[in-house]
């Protein structure tokens, strides 16, 4: 068998069978899991919490029957009581039998007003709810002091027609849009931790081989180029399976809860209505960032010497999937901005940046195809100074000055 | 067959590690290569195996120039020990071997083989991190030779071992020598490579100060040993004429003469003085001529 497929396999089989690997992937698949059945969790835990207010009514106008019923409108898990004055109000507040109380007083030029005290005012929920069903109560007096018809009420309170239209023709419509926007935010999230977390393996890997010093008998076997490439492709077998076992997992419990998720905020997250190509833009761009910094990583993680130096040498490297990352994030709300545009053909922004404007508005092809281009370009180069540093790096022992460190190991490794 | 080191320099930007070395290592031989920390050991063997390139000159075996082709018949043992610490010696060696061109089951095999020699059989599904550091030696060893190579260059083979293990494994390295294998070893234990090898070089500095068969190095050098105990003073030998050291021990001294002749007058002065225990004329050491060699470009 070749060495790169003996290298691959090996870097592959050693590090799914270590505990650590296990238990990571375990731990994740039951968070997904959990999270997956989130909406069922949260109805279960909330179930017996029926808020109740107490209302004092002192406008003389009989307000608190027209109110109740306003209120079940609004909100069913909201009951109100009748109380006499404050003081039997607060006292049931004390009790804890009630979160706060109304008081709906007269006012001579707005007809009555309305104060809401509780212990606690965090919960604008309830304050919410309440100020829309009062709201709601003022116009159905004020209509009846008018005389209005049913109709003409129903009228006043209907809203105007009002559409969104793109005048692209394949632009993605406003509904279209926030499914779309949940999903990729997901994605990012998923691309983001995914080119980190192996990139990251990949240092430490590399770093674990030189620090172990197996390295001098590994590149005395293997060429540099072979072994870092073959690890790369190892990792990146690793991550697929873990990936699919995350997705598998997602998706089998995603798709039990079907039936409770289409109401839930998960319609809001797109996966009703999934876009598959979306998810192919995902899988492609995920591989290239993770080749793009995983190469990047190999090289960073060959010039240390002690497996703690790892952290601080690749840590530009985080940083600039940090920036990635966040400006995706900016852009989620605003994906055709210029400064969107433009750091979608940096290649070490591509991956995220470019995905996001793919996944959230109709790119023409000629620009997905340049930035991936790029990033291939990037890729390949990257692979040949990496190589280099590589293969001087894993010869050199010493302090490592990210950036001096770097350079020795080219000189290291120049023919003459 | 052999090694042919043809004339290499390496430089590391204004720094000369190795100087113009020129040596030939015959086949199925062992060549010992001494040398103090700094002498251009490793960056030697390391361009003898292809990591590095040297600034000039070249390393050919066989006539070809040794490159990942040719690496399923060259063993290392590198300077410092490593292996993966998380691994099965099992897993380790295996793979290692499969690396040099082994097949699974005959890696398995002649490891087992291996590790019964060594009388560690126990050791083949612990992971290294649990072994004591000469145990580890052991299996970075089988590591080295586990696919019989033609070439196999031992950088310190022996530090930090206890004399059984030594002689273990100097057996072992040994029978690989007269099973064919030429074997590069360095050391700073000169009686190692006075008691395995037949040719060997001292490096210093980057450059070879003494080269060639030991027998011929020792002739070459001249000097003797003088090894003298008596019943009286022998402080007057210390200005003897030929005398060029004097080393005192708890009964007598050891001294370094010029030649055969100086041990002769010695003990014709000797006797008259008195009853003298013990009277030898030795072949220098190894270790005399490395401190005179290496001492003497110091100076």
């Amino acid at each position: 068998m070749n060495k790169f497929w003996i290298v691959l396999s090996h870097t592959y089989l050693s590090k799914i069978k270590t505990k650590s690997f296990i238990i990571s992937t375990v731990i994740m698949m039951a968070l997904i899991l959990v999270l997956s059945n989130m909406s069922r969790l949260i109805e279960a835990f909330d179930d017996d919490d029926k808020q109740k207010v107490a209302v004092i009514d002192q406008t003389e106008d009989r307000l608190f029957d027209p109110y109740k019923n306003a209120v079940k409108g609004v909100n069913k898990d909201l009951s109100i009581l009748s109380v006499q004055d404050e003081k039997e109000a607060e006292k049931l507040v004390n009790a804890d039998d009630i979160v706060g109380y109304l008081l709906i007083e007269k006012d001579d030029s707005l007809g009555f007003k309305g104060t809401y005290k509780a212990n606690q005012i965090s919960d604008s929920m309830v304050s919410n709810d309440l100020l829309l069903a009062l709201t709601q109560l003022k116009s159905l007096i004020t209509a009846n002091e008018l005389k209005l018809t049913e109709q003409q009420i129903a009228k006043l309170n209907t809203p105007p027609a009002f559409k969104t239209i793109a005048l692209e023709k394949n632009a993605k419509t406003e509904e279209d849009l926030n499914q779309a926007r949940g999903l990729v935010y997901v994605l990012l999230f998923v691309i983001y931790f995914g080119v980190l977390m192996y990139a990251t393996m990949i240092a430490m890997e590399v770093a674990t081989e030189k620090t172990s010093r197996v390295m001098e008998i590994l590149i005395s076997s293997v060429p540099p180029v072979t072994q870092m490439f073959a690890k790369i492709m190892g990792i990146a077998l690793l991550s697929l399976t873990q990936m699919i076992l995350f997705f598998g997992a997602g998706y089998l419990s995603i798709k039990q809860n079907l039936a409770s998720m289409d109401e839930g905020f998960f319609s809001f997250f797109g996966f009703g209505n999934t876009n598959i190509s979306t998810i192919i833009y995902a899988i492609i761009f995920a591989l290239l960032g993770y080749f793009l910094y995983a190469t990047l990583a190999a090289c960073l993680g060959s010039v240390v010497s002690k497996i703690e130096d790892v952290q601080q040498m690749i840590s530009p490297m985080t940083m600039l999937v940090v920036i990635a990352f966040l400006i995706a994030m900016f852009g989620l709300g605003n994906p055709s901005a210029s400064y969107i545009t433009f750091t979608s053909f940096i290649p070490f922004f591509t991956p995220m940046i470019m995905f996001l404007r793919v996944g959230m508005l109709e790119v023409p092809f000629w620009e997905i195809a340049l930035s991936i281009a790029l990033m291939l370009i990037t890729i390949f180069l990257l692979g040949i100074i990496g190589a280099k540093i590589y293969r001087g790096g894993v010869l050199m022992y010493g302090s490592s000055k990210s950036l001096k460190s770097i350079k020795n190991a080219l000189q290291l490794s120049k023919k003459n | 067959m052999s090694l042919q080191i043809n004339e290499v320099t390496k430089k590391f930007g204004e720094f000369t590690a190795v100087n113009q070395l020129d040596l030939t290592i015959p086949e199925k031989e062992m060549f010992g290569f001494l040398g103090g920390n700094g002498a251009g050991k490793t960056t030697t063997f390391r361009m003898i195996l292809g990591l590095l390139d040297p600034t000039k000159g070249e390393v050919t075996w066989n006539g070809t120039k040794i490159d990942y082709t040719t690496s399923s018949v060259i063993g290392y043992l590198p300077e410092e020990r490593g292996l993966y610490p998380k691994l099965k010696v099992r897993d380790q060696i295996v793979y290692l071997a499969r690396l040099r061109g082994m097949n699974k089951r005959d890696a398995l095999k002649e490891l087992e083989y291996w590790l019964d020699r060594f009388k560690v059989p126990e050791y083949i599904d612990k992971r290294v991190e649990e072994l004591s550091k000469g145990n580890q030696q052991k299996i970075q060893l089988i590591a080295s030779m586990i696919h019989k190579p033609e070439l196999l260059i031992l950088d310190e083979p022996f530090s930090g071992l206890d004399p059984v293990n030594v002689e273990i494994l100097k057996k072992a390295v040994i029978d690989l020598r007269d099973n064919g294998t030429t074997i590069v070893f360095s050391s700073h234990r000169m009686e190692h490579v006075e008691e395995m090898c037949e040719h060997l070089c001292i490096m210093h500095k980057g450059s070879p100060v003494v080269a060639g068969k030991l027998k011929e190095i020792k002739r070459s050098f001249g000097k003797k040993n003088v090894s003298i105990k008596a019943d009286f003073d022998l402080s007057f030998l210390d200005t003897y004429a030929g005398v060029t050291k004097v080393k005192n021990t708890m009964e007598g001294k050891v001294l370094q003469v010029t030649g055969e002749d100086v041990a002769e007058n010695m003990i014709r002065d000797l006797v008259p003085k008195g009853f003298v225990r013990k009277f030898e004329l030795e072949e220098p050491s190894l270790t005399d001529i490395f401190i005179e060699k290496v001492g003497a470009v110091y100076e």
